[in-house]
């Protein structure tokens, strides 16, 4: 048999399950620090369980276990059905595979360990550093050889979502990670002071716009219409909104150092490019929402779309709170509190989890030759159970972060502080209490999912997919 | 005589005109089949091969 005549599923298969393992790890852990954060004694005193180690291992965890293997399985799917031809170089793909979980696996065991770079979302030590650089261009290698033999003329918006996460991802952790390696697990960043700063916050910030948003666009751009049965709302919104988008987010980095010593003419750029960023974000939103216009009904039955259209609601969301946030005045309010809290999860939650989950389902039942989910009632239970939780979490947060940002900036009027730290700290408990429920909530979904993904392919042997025939 | 300034002027419009080039390109109607046979990518149906079209290839 002419291996070129079927498509690579086995890759997408692997990384597809994996998404949903390391959903469950990463949130897992993210439950354990959420719960420190209000029974502090259970880090037991061992410090590899304490929350500064078992934090960035929850970050790490959950961006790049859960969403990096989300959006390898998504990018090689898609990549493949529109162009038309077998995703190239079969053992490189599977490098970038085991390249992927063996990374996930130095990052659970070093961070516990505190070998840590001290940056926020690239605490990794520069020999997984190299590892990941490794991996990272032969994911590079293989989407852009197989977009280079693809049998169709023009490259589908999806893709280029995705070519510009692999090929900004590979810009920033490089430059961001450069550094000079002392002993095998300790090195030193190049910069230095300010500039440091500013450099972390270009990658962390941008890992935001092209890991968090660009890729999970592209997994938008095709499993929206897919599920809806629909094309796409406006192709030409798409690829204005692309090259906005791409242009923009590269500058919006330094609101994350406003009031900082990072100079004032930065901080203010910082400010205007996010603000200016509302108009691409919404720009995707109201053409992925609009995408199911004249399909409305279809939401009644089917969860799946139920995931995605909240997904791109978060998405809007959060897309109007971060530019919001990044205005001086509000930032003086809003930074360091707990309000960065929700924001952040009602992104990854709301957006990047849920349009994952829902890409998952669309896609799980089309790798094992199945009509859809073992249950789609399930699929429901587990939609209500990520909206419930998503809300009982970002909530809590939100408020915990005015009565923290409030509380600071109060001052008696001879000068002095009205309160003293420990009493925010006090104030804002019964907000963690309930946040993590709210996150308890979320991840019994994805135990429901882990079945429910278990029923649909435990017992189907996969079947290999025809690529299509040119046109 | 040119100084960063007028560089910085100028880059300005360039990426402005780029932005108003990209929208007209955008819409222009000759885009129309083109960017419908795209936008028709993701309907595409999966064919799962049988086992006599594994043996034909």
């Amino acid at each position: 048999m002419d291996k070129t005549a079927s498509y690579n599923d086995k890759v997408v298969r692997q990384f597809a399950i994996m998404t949903v393992v390391w959903g469950i790890v990463g949130m897992l852990v993210g439950l354990i620090v959420a719960a420190q954060l209000i029974w502090p004694q259970l880090n037991f005193d061992v410090p590899y369980l304490t929350y500064s180690r078992l934090r960035p291992l929850h970050t790490n965890a959950v961006i790049f276990a859960f969403g990096g293997s989300a959006l390898f399985a998504t990018c090689y799917y898609v990549v493949q059905r529109t162009c038309h031809v077998r995703l190239m170089f079969d053992k490189l793909a599977a490098f970038t595979f085991w390249g992927w979980q063996a990374i996930i696996v130095l990052a659970a065991i070093t961070l516990p360990l505190g070998i840590t770079q001290s940056k926020e979302y690239a605490e990794l030590e520069w020999p997984i550093d190299l590892l990941i650089a490794v991996v990272w261009v032969a994911f590079a290698i293989v989407f852009f050889t197989t977009i280079g033999k693809r049998r169709i003329k023009h490259i589908y918006v999806a893709n280029w979502f995705y070519g510009a996460f692999i090929i900004t991802i590979a810009v920033l952790h490089i430059f961001n990670n450069l550094a000079i390696p002392v002993t095998l697990t300790k090195s030193y960043s190049i910069y230095t002071g300010v500039v440091d700063g500013m450099m972390q916050w270009w990658y962390g910030h941008n890992a935001v716009g092209f890991f968090l948003t660009a890729g999970f666009l592209g997994m938008m751009y095709y499993f929206v219409p897919k599920q809806a049965g629909r094309p796409v709302y406006s192709y030409r919104l798409s690829v204005v909104h692309f090259w906005s988008l791409i242009a923009v987010y590269m500058w919006a980095g330094p609101h994350h150092l406003h009031y900082t010593s990072l100079p004032d003419w930065a901080q203010t750029l910082g400010m205007v490019f996010s603000i200016i960023l509302l108009a691409p974000s919404w720009g995707g939103m109201i053409n992925g929402i609009m995408t199911l216009s004249g399909a409305w009904h279809k939401l009644r039955s089917d969860p799946i779309l139920k995931f995605m259209i909240v997904a791109l609601s978060f998405y809007g969301m959060s897309t109007f709170e971060g530019p919001m946030m990044s205005i001086k005045t509000v930032n003086a309010l809003s930074h360091y509190t707990n309000w960065n809290i929700a924001h952040v999860h009602s992104g990854a939650l709301g957006w990047v989890a849920m349009m994952t989950i829902g890409s998952l389902y669309s896609l799980i039942p089309r790798l094992y030759n199945r009509d859809s989910m073992h249950s789609i009632k399930l699929i429901d239970v587990h939609f209500w159970t990520s909206t419930i939780g998503v809300v009982l979490y970002a909530v809590p947060m939100w408020i915990a972060g005015v009565t923290e940002g409030l509380m600071w900036r109060a001052v008696n009027d001879d000068g002095t502080l009205t309160y003293s730290f420990v009493e925010s700290i006090k104030a804002v408990e019964p907000y963690h209490a309930i946040r993590l429920l709210g996150g308890l909530v979320f991840f019994s979904g994805m135990i429901i999912m882990a079945y429910n993904v278990w029923k649909t392919i435990s017992d189907r042997k996969p079947v290999p997919v025809a690529v299509i025939d040119p046109a | 005589m040119m100084d960063i300034n007028d560089l910085r002027g100028l880059l300005t419009a360039v990426l402005l005109f780029s932005f108003l080039g990209l929208c007209v390109w955008a819409w222009s109607s000759r885009r129309n089949a083109d960017f419908d046979a795209s936008a028709a990518l993701p309907l595409e149906e999966d064919h799962f091969m049988t086992n006599s079209d594994q043996e034909s290839n």
